[in-house]
């Protein structure tokens, strides 16, 4: 199986091809990508820079073109991907049928990713994908079990990608809009979750306090780990009880189901976090390299030590294993 | 690792513009090995960014559009667009990109105030770029600088032993 690893910047992207990765996804610093952050992403020659240090390597570059494009806008999207091929993308990785749409009719021979985004999760969905836009490969949601994984392996005409590491987003990606009801603005069409330009952090006491526009997120005493201050993973009164509504601040960790994962006819194993810095680019990438090349009673030991990187300090393994409220 | 008592209190006594002064030659020197630090900044460039070391009883303050920086006693409570505060060296880890912000976030090592946007452009500015702090302060002291790099890396060896750090 493949490791698809994250990277915001070059640095980060020369780390993840140096510690192992078979492919790096990475994207343009403006609103084609759902990880528009101040600060982060690609100008068209730091990419050009980035494919020929990767090529060098033998390592594969993904472009994320994974926002919906505003209408009246389109160009945005087609120039980006006019680039992205131009610049030597090994594959696009889209969420938008608009844009898989003209990818598939301007650029034949370029290779198609369905994003996570694409909420494509049903053999209907993902086969409709391949045979209008010749997709190739899939980019399933953070929602199925690994049995239905299985399952839609065997109906599916296309390979499947699953993330297996980092920030675990528990929602309908690409249909969720808990972002955009708090602050106006979503992944799904400005490329920011929770943008930094509505998230507060005060100290009160010794607790440090959250609040994403005019919600509080979370409360977290001194010695508690923190979370990203997403409404999906806040800590809310509810009626007579307080809790996670959702899902904890918690990140995402399957490695120790990749032989599953394999057997259920998974081609490429997803690590997330373009937003995360180079150091944890490097730790994770390399290390799950060595988890998927090594037996499997040696792994558990190898991927303790990421459990600090991630949000909360705590990991989980998510819908795969079908264990939420 | 925070730094030792020993060293920080006399800090407390030391005139702000000696200290000032030395830290002023080691911001221009880093800025002449890497001349496009701040442009990943964009918009946030004009804004003021400080960096409140736990340990010390010191502030930094980061104006990249000047370019420039000031020491200021803790007191003094400057006037900044966003902040973050740490031991240290943490904050010259981060500077580095040498440890990972959000897992110091995650795990309480490092508070962050402000505009948020601000903040993770930097960030991101700091993360993108290829500052190794021995290597490059030693570049600026001729001679040398072998022993300069040599002494600087030791000692951030020691600092950051036992935090998540990883380098390729």
């Amino acid at each position: 199986m493949e490791l698809i690893c994250p990277a915001g910047t070059p640095a980060a992207f020369r780390e993840a091809v140096d510690a192992g990765a078979d492919a790096v996804y990475c994207g343009f610093r403006d609103e084609t990508n759902a990880r528009n952050f101040p600060g982060l992403n690609f100008s068209r020659e730091e990419l050009q820079d980035a494919i020929s240090y990767a090529r060098r390597k033998g390592t594969q570059t993904f472009v994320a073109l994974n926002t919906f494009m505003r209408a009246g806008h389109e160009s945005l999207w087609y120039e980006a991907a006019a680039d992205a091929v131009r610049l030597g993308a090994d594959a696009l990785i889209l969420a938008d049928f608009g844009l898989m749409a003209h990818v598939a009719e301007t650029y034949p021979e370029q290779r198609l990713h369905v994003s996570v985004q694409a909420s494509a999760s049903n053999p209907d969905a993902v086969n409709f994908l391949v045979e209008a836009f010749g997709a190739k490969r899939v980019v399933l949601p953070r929602t199925l079990t690994i049995s239905d994984i299985g399952r839609l392996a065997r109906q599916i005409r296309c390979e499947i990608e699953v993330f297996v590491f980092g920030g675990l987003c528990v929602m309908a990606e690409g249909r969720c809009s808990l972002s955009s009801y708090a602050t106006g603005k979503s992944p799904n069409m400005n490329g920011v979750c929770s943008p930094a330009s509505h998230v507060r952090y005060r100290q009160d006491g010794g607790d440090l306090v959250s609040e994403l526009g005019s919600y509080t997120i979370n409360r977290f005493p001194r010695e508690e780990a923190a979370g990203y201050p997403t409404l999906c993973k806040g800590r809310f009164d509810i009626a007579d009880a307080s809790g996670y509504a959702f899902e904890d601040p918690v990140s995402l960790d399957v490695m120790d189901q990749i032989d599953a994962l394999r057997e259920a006819g998974v081609s490429a194993l997803k690590i997330e976090g373009r937003q995360r810095g180079k150091a944890y680019v490097a730790e994770v990438v390399s290390t799950l390299r060595k988890a998927l090349d090594a037996k499997p009673e040696h792994r558990r030991p190898l991927l303790a030590r990421l459990r600090l990187l991630s949000e909360g300090q705590r990991t989980t393994s998510g819908a795969y294993e079908k264990r939420w409220r | 690792m925070e730094v030792p008592r020993p060293l920080a209190a006399p800090l407390a006594v030391v005139p702000i513009p000696l200290i000032e002064g030395a830290v002023k030659l080691m911001f221009k020197s880093l800025l002449k090995r890497h001349p496009t630090l701040f442009e990943r900044l964009g918009e946030h460039k004009p804004k003021r960014y400080a960096f409140r070391p736990t340990d010390l009883a010191l502030v930094f303050l980061v104006e990249p559009a000047r370019p420039a920086i000031s020491v200021l006693r803790r007191a003094a409570d400057p006037s900044t667009d966003a902040a973050v505060e740490g031991p240290l060296f943490l904050l010259l880890a981060l500077l580095e990109g040498r440890c990972d912000a959000d897992a110091l976030f995650f795990s309480r090592a490092l508070t962050v105030t402000g505009d948020m946007e601000a903040m993770l452009a930097l960030r991101n500015a700091l993360d993108g770029s290829d500052i190794d702090l021995p290597r490059d302060l030693g570049a600026a002291t001729g001679p040398f600088a072998p022993l300069i790099s040599r002494t600087a890396a030791a000692i951030r060896r020691r600092a950051l032993a036992g935090e998540t750090v990883a380098w390729n």
